[in-house]
């Protein structure tokens, strides 16, 4: 039986074994691949996307209980924030190899809708699920700063 | 679906280098390399590359070729900073991608091999990258002499235009493409004065990294993102003790899954394939494989540790003597000793392994973030029966390498093969792969011994070190960097330590461990170990850690006469920095950490220096030990010589990521193993650095004019010991064994 859902605004439906990971029907059914995959079990934050609006591991989530859900990945995040996001992400140059940014920026975005004014320790609270190789750690914290700043306007 | 699309859509041969670099790349046409050409070349009129580093197209774009692949350390900003910087171009019509397997065109000058690594990427490139730029815009300048008939010297070029300034004429590069293709390239072009650097060593956000944007929207292509028509997906099921081989398998369980295409043994295990990534894992929940374990690591960690130990108190291979040890240590008047412990670690780069290969009957085409791309290239072309040129490796953006992802692809082209190239194989691997099955820093054990005289001066230093040779396993490198039994990696720091102490001895032993070893971003066990025996030293001795470390450093290295130096050819007449280099960085780092100043209660601060990767760099860090003996790193104050800051900002970027790599590890991090098979399994379980963990880092760069020197790795040599004092400072208990834990 199909899963039907809408995924970045549109209206899809999947013909997958609905015990399939969300993560692996994004990417290989649906074939958007900015969302990654870096530890299958919910604990890297590599393969965050928006389920109804919050962010979730999609990696931890099966295809058959997002049945009627609204799905974002990054390639759909769109909007002021999502916008203002992204430019402080490039104004800060905060990424390095770049594979977790997509589950970062996912969940600033979740964090900042919740938040408009993180603290530091807000930031860490949100975040810490998210796990960066690189260590941009520094650069994040300042770039969902500086989203704040900008989104106030 | 509609939003479906296939990546192939993007995946041709010339394109996929481009879409590794930026999805949209414009109008920018093939061009032939000198040896090489592209299968869909146009005109090669329509755009102009007087040499392998770079092309300029008719839209005016300027793409460079980085002959490094880009694992995150920016190195396609920098590549593209420096041929930007000497060809006067502006920096909105760069654009960088990665290039083809071509040893000849794009071997790393330190290895004599295409690679990418040991923090020498811009070190190696500078020069050469510096001259094709400058090649380019001689070129350009002599087709606008030729065009508007002047006195080429009457021509400037400034931020991509070119003009003459007398008649008002100009024209872009663009305009200039066909004339200048035409031209015969000149040699020995001169470079441009340093004084006149305008991109060069900028830091007012002008030059901005040219992957963000990709990075930031989901486009930017890593090998798991690559897909090609028909592609199949493969697992692969690897034994869980090193060593084991596969003695037979049981798949009729595997084969009833839906989406199952094949089962097959390889060297490294039994590969299932099948359409999606899903169906193979599950597939390789029934597979059974009844492993050969004749061969295989039986031990665990603890008699690992045992053995080595056993090896700690005999005398090792010799890497460095000066003067006599052992009498010296015998007339102290004040010895200290101390054994330090490092853990098995893994590297755990967020992008699981994850190529592609593609085989027909004559070529064999792999997309990988692969650094070893010679080698690499070498190893397909054996296991094939093909010759080098036949294998093209397209190099994708790779999600971390940290020494970790040399030569994954061949596991991948084994796959391939053993299918008889039906089917492009897209191989992916598992976080739990990652940590069971990998590349390890392998374990380390250390003993330190001092002996202090009368007044506290240091006069004799002994130092021994265990553990396995990263490079024996890798003749291509092992041949350069094993010199009388002594792997350059495993004493780099210690044997080339430039402490001016009377009389110092440096032995090594080459442990036997048959889990496979691989170099780890900035492998600062050695610097951990002296630099926090400094510490040691100082507090026996009633002396400042700063003070002793500056007393130790006030006379030139290279004047001390050293009788053994079991080192590279290659590297033997650059062990040392040019003094005062380290001291300079490490006044540096505590002047602006004010050091000396007072802490509150629970509260340390530690200082400690490096000189790696050609690179002098000190830390100042700062701690707060709460009661229950948690630590927390507050700050870190960075102070690096690095020569030219190319891209001051990027190396900023490196030594916040260095540090948080190290500390992480430091911190948490621990492979073990019972029985010969890894304990861990995923991210619960082998801890690395989140954000709440994350200290404050200050960077502060030294200006320089010398050549550029390392940038990605120095950063996380040091901060461990930084630390570690830190805390000794806070506690008096110095952490002698990794990770730390809570004191
Ligand atoms: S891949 Fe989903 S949390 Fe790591
Ligand atoms: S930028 Fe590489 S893992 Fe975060």
């Amino acid at each position: 039986m199909a899963t039907t859902l809408t995924l970045n605004g549109e209206g899809v439906s999947f013909d997958v074994d609905p015990e399939t990971p969300l993560l692996w029907v994004i990417r290989e059914t649906a074939g958007l691949t900015g969302t990654k995959f870096g530890c299958g079990a919910g604990l890297c934050g590599a393969c965050t996307v928006h389920v109804d609006g919050s962010p979730v591991r999609s990696c931890t989530i099966a295809l058959g209980d997002v049945q009627g859900a609204s799905i974002t990945t990054v390639e759909g995040a769109s909007g002021d924030l999502a916008e203002a996001v992204r430019k402080a992400w490039i104004a800060l140059d905060v990424v390095q190899c770049g594979y977790c940014q997509s589950g970062q920026i996912m969940a600033a975005i979740a964090l900042l809708e919740q938040t408009p004014h993180p603290t530091d320790a807000d930031i860490d609270d949100a975040m810490s699920g998210n796990i960066c190789r690189c260590g941009t750690y520094q650069r994040i914290r300042a770039a969902i700063h500086l989203t704040a700043r900008t989104i106030e306007g | 679906m509609e939003k479906s699309r296939e990546v192939e859509s993007r995946i041709t041969r010339r394109s996929v280098l481009k879409g590794a670099a930026f999805a949209s790349a414009g109008l920018v046409i093939g061009f032939s390399l000198p040896q090489r050409s592209f299968s869909n070349s146009q005109s090669v009129q329509e755009t102009f590359g007087p040499n392998a580093f770079l092309r300029v197209a008719r839209d005016n774009s300027v793409t460079i070729i980085s002959k490094h692949v880009e694992h995150g350390m920016g190195i396609f900003t920098g590549l593209a900073t420096v041929i930007a910087e000497e060809l006067d171009a502006d920096w909105s019509q760069v654009k960088a991608e990665p290039a083809p397997a071509d040893a000849d065109l794009f071997k790393n000058l330190a290895f004599g091999i295409q690679s990418t690594g040991g923090s020498n990427s811009m070190q190696n490139s500078f020069l050469q990258y510096r001259r094709a730029g400058a090649t380019a815009r001689a070129m350009l300048v002599e087709a606008a002499a030729a065009r508007w008939r002047v006195a080429s010297a009457e021509i400037s070029i400034d931020k991509g235009i070119v003009m003459h300034e007398a008649s008002g004429r100009t024209a872009s590069f663009g305009e200039l493409v066909d004339q200048a293709a035409a031209l015969p390239v000149p040699e020995d072009v001169p470079l441009k004065d340093p004084s006149r650097f305008r991109l060069i060593g900028r830091d007012d956000g002008t030059v901005k990294r040219l992957d963000s944007p990709a990075k930031t929207n989901g486009t930017a292509l890593y090998g798991i993102d690559v897909k090609l028509p028909g592609m199949l997906v493969a697992v692969v099921a690897h034994p869980s003790r090193f060593g084991s081989t596969v003695r037979s398998f049981d798949d009729s369980e595997t084969r009833q899954i839906p989406g199952i295409v094949d089962v097959v043994e390889i060297p490294t295990g039994v590969a299932v394939l099948a359409e999606s990534f899903w169906a193979a894992l599950k597939g390789r929940e029934k597979l059974r494989v009844d492993w050969d374990e004749t061969a295989a690591e039986k031990r665990g960690t603890d008699e690992i540790i045992s053995n080595h130990r056993a090896l700690l108190d005999q005398p090792g291979n010799v890497a460095r003597r000066d003067g006599d040890v052992e009498t010296a240590l015998a007339r102290a008047a004040k010895t200290v000793t101390a054994d330090y412990s490092f853990p098995i670690l893994a590297h755990a780069p967020l992008e699981p392994v994850a190529c592609v290969a593609r085989l027909s009957s004559d070529s064999c085409e792999v997309w990988s973030g692969d650094a070893n791309v010679t080698p690499l290239q070498m190893k397909i072309a054996a296991t094939l029966g093909f010759r080098p040129d036949q294998v093209e490796i397209h190099a994708v953006f790779a999600g971390g390498h940290f020494g970790r992802r040399n030569e994954t692809a061949l596991e991948a082209v084994e796959i391939v093969k053993a299918i008889n190239g039906r089917a492009p194989v897209k191989l992916q691997w598992t976080r739990e792969e990652e940590l069971q099955n990998s590349v390890y820093m392998p374990m380390y054990l250390h003993r330190a011994t001092a002996g202090l005289d009368d007044n506290g001066n240091l006069i004799a230093y002994s130092h021994r070190i265990v553990g396995k040779s990263l490079l024996l396993d890798s003749p291509e490198f092992a041949a350069q960097f094993v010199v009388n039994g002594t792997d350059f990696t495993s004493v780099v720091g210690l044997a080339t330590t430039s402490y001016d102490i009377p009389n110092i001895l440096v032995e090594s032993h080459n442990a036997v461990v048959a889990m496979p070893a691989a170099t780890w971003r900035s492998n600062y066990n050695k610097t951990y170990a002296i630099e926090t025996f400094l510490d040691q030293v100082a507090r026996a001795a009633g002396r400042d850690p700063y003070e002793l470390r500056r007393s130790l450093l006030a006379r030139d290295p290279r004047e001390k006469k050293i009788d053994v130096l079991s080192v590279p050819e290659p590297v033997k007449d650059h062990i040392f920095a040019e003094h005062p280099r380290e001291l300079r960085v490490l006044e540096l780092a505590a002047q602006r950490a004010g050091w000396g100043e007072a802490m509150g209660p629970g509260r340390g601060r530690g200082i400690a220096l490096a000189y790696a990767y050609s690179t002098p760099v000190a830390q100042v860090a700062e701690v707060t030990v709460a009661d229950d003996g948690k630590i927390k790193v507050d700050r870190i104050v960075c102070a690096i010589d690095c020569g030219v800051a190319v891209n001051p900002d990027v190396i900023r970027a490196q030594m916040e990521g260095s540090i948080a790599f190290t500390l992480g590890s430091a911190l948490h991090s621990e492979i073990t193993m019972t029985g010969g098979a890894v304990d861990q399994s995923n991210f619960h379980d082998f801890q690395v650095m989140r954000i709440d963990e994350m200290p404050k880092v200050e960077v502060h760069i030294v200006p320089s004019a010398a050549p550029p020197t390392g940038a990605g790795e120095p950063g996380g040599v040091p901060v461990a010991a930084a630390v570690a004092n830190a805390v000794f400072a806070a506690t008096g208990r110095m952490y002698q064994s990794l990770p730390f834990g809570t004191v």
